[in-house]
């Protein structure tokens, strides 16, 4: 499906990416022009269709000239930019993210219903982690099975607010949040209700199809049984955005 | 043509299910070729009974959840020239690991007490004591290969053992992941 039509004013710049030249739209963001150009990004927060948030950090890239990392999402094409997208610096701290990610909270993924359909474990094994260097929390995280349909484990939660900003983007109920800070940071339905008594909640499934764990599930669904569809977002986002 | 010394190789199972040795017997008929380069001189799976002064691969199934998986822990690691965690609950504690969220004396009462209707009683004689949590291998003594997976593949331990058997550190994560 073709992209919305634009404006004809918006100007074209270059830039280099692994040392390839490539040309894109100025509106356009780092992690766009690497999708479109096969250049693989790991991302997890991020997904087509859904507003930018910028907070897994896992599509840090480095540009010649600037002394911070930036993050490929968030981050807006210039003309002459020189990227690297894969440097051994940044391998390392893909690296140490998705460990910290396995640390923080409780992801056993022999025993997850996403099991073999899960972005975290897919890029851990990408990302070269065999083990977590660091030691686990071990904190107790709780499971809201009350919702007829759907479940949420908040042991497999990374907060990367996908399910908030698709519940407030797309289907317009914006039945999720997130509340608490630091390790206490949580995902809530309404105002830290259980997710069934919810009265905004559309049962639509959209927050479930697009958590890229097994944190939103499916109910009756056992090990490695949860696949996920995101087809649905990209064209209900260029329908949302066409109105 | 000169045969190559064999590598000696023992493995003994910590706090698991015995899978990932299982798996290791799904190598089938590649067990026949592997022992044409590799001793199995300490396992659940031979008789000695004894670990062997010197080892030059050792293999560690299960995460570390008693006094007794801490010792074996430890005397592999200052027998074994090469240490292996095998499967998810080495390297990760994986489902052992999940009673962590609980004090262990809850643990005890729901295993002999709670769910027991004649003659509850905790056993202390003959079996090791529990440690309050349950660590991965590498929680408590160096670990030098990785193998994820619950369990990991036959395929996947070939590979490892291959590797080990050429003198090469092998990469697992080419082979093998979390919960494979």
């Amino acid at each position: 499906m073709p992209p919305p039509a634009k404006q004809s004013n918006v100007r074209v710049v270059t830039l280099n990416i692994d040392g390839r030249d490539l040309s894109a739209r100025e509106d356009e963001t780092i992690i766009e022009v690497c999708r479109e150009n096969q250049i693989p990004i790991p991302s997890l927060c991020y997904l087509e269709g859904l507003s930018v948030w910028g907070a897994c950090r896992l599509c840090l890239v480095e540009l010649a000239g600037q002394g911070r990392l930036l993050a490929a999402c968030s981050t807006r094409v210039t003309e002459g930019m020189q990227i690297q997208t894969n440097t051994e610096k940044l391998q390392r701290y893909r690296r140490t993210i998705v460990e910290l990610l396995f640390a923080e909270r409780n992801h056993v993924c022999s025993v997850c219903v996403s099991n073999g359909h899960c972005e975290l474990q897919y890029l851990a094994q990408k990302c070269g982690v065999d083990h977590v260097r660091v030691p686990y929390r071990q904190a107790s995280y709780q499971v809201d099975s009350s919702h007829e349909m759907f479940r949420l484990d908040h042991d497999r939660c990374i907060l990367c607010t996908r399910c908030v900003r698709v519940c407030d983007e797309i289907e317009g109920a914006h039945t999720w949040d997130v509340m608490g800070r630091g390790s206490d940071c949580r995902v809530i339905t309404d105002m830290a209700q259980p997710w069934g008594d919810s009265d905004t909640c559309t049962s639509c499934g959209k927050c479930v199809q697009v958590c890229p764990t097994g944190a939103l599930v499916k109910q009756g669904t056992s090990v490695g049984e949860m696949v996920k569809d995101q087809h649905f977002l990209p064209i209900l986002a260029r329908r949302r955005h066409a109105q | 043509m000169s045969t190559p010394p064999k590598i000696t190789v023992a493995t003994t199972w910590l706090d698991g299910c015995s899978g990932c040795h299982m798996s290791f017997l799904d190598m089938d008929e590649r067990l026949i070729e592997l022992v044409q380069h590799v001793d199995i001189v300490y396992s659940p799976l031979v008789d000695t009974k004894t670990l062997p002064d010197r080892v030059d691969v050792g293999i560690l199934e299960g995460s570390v959840s008693s006094e007794d998986d801490l010792e074996k822990a430890l005397a592999f690691r200052k027998h074994c020239k090469i240490l292996v965690s095998l499967g998810d609950c080495a390297v990760n504690g994986n489902v052992p690991a999940m009673r962590n969220h609980f004090k262990l004396s809850d643990v005890v009462d729901r295993a002999y007490r709670d769910t027991v209707t004649i003659q509850p009683q905790t056993p202390t004689q003959g079996v090791p004591a529990l440690l309050s949590v349950v660590k991965p291998i590498h929680g408590v003594v160096g670990v030098d290969v990785f193998v994820p997976g619950c369990p990991p593949s036959a395929d996947a331990i070939w590979y490892v053992l291959s590797e080990l058997i050429a003198g090469r550190i092998p990469d697992p994560s080419s082979v093998t992941r979390f919960g494979a």
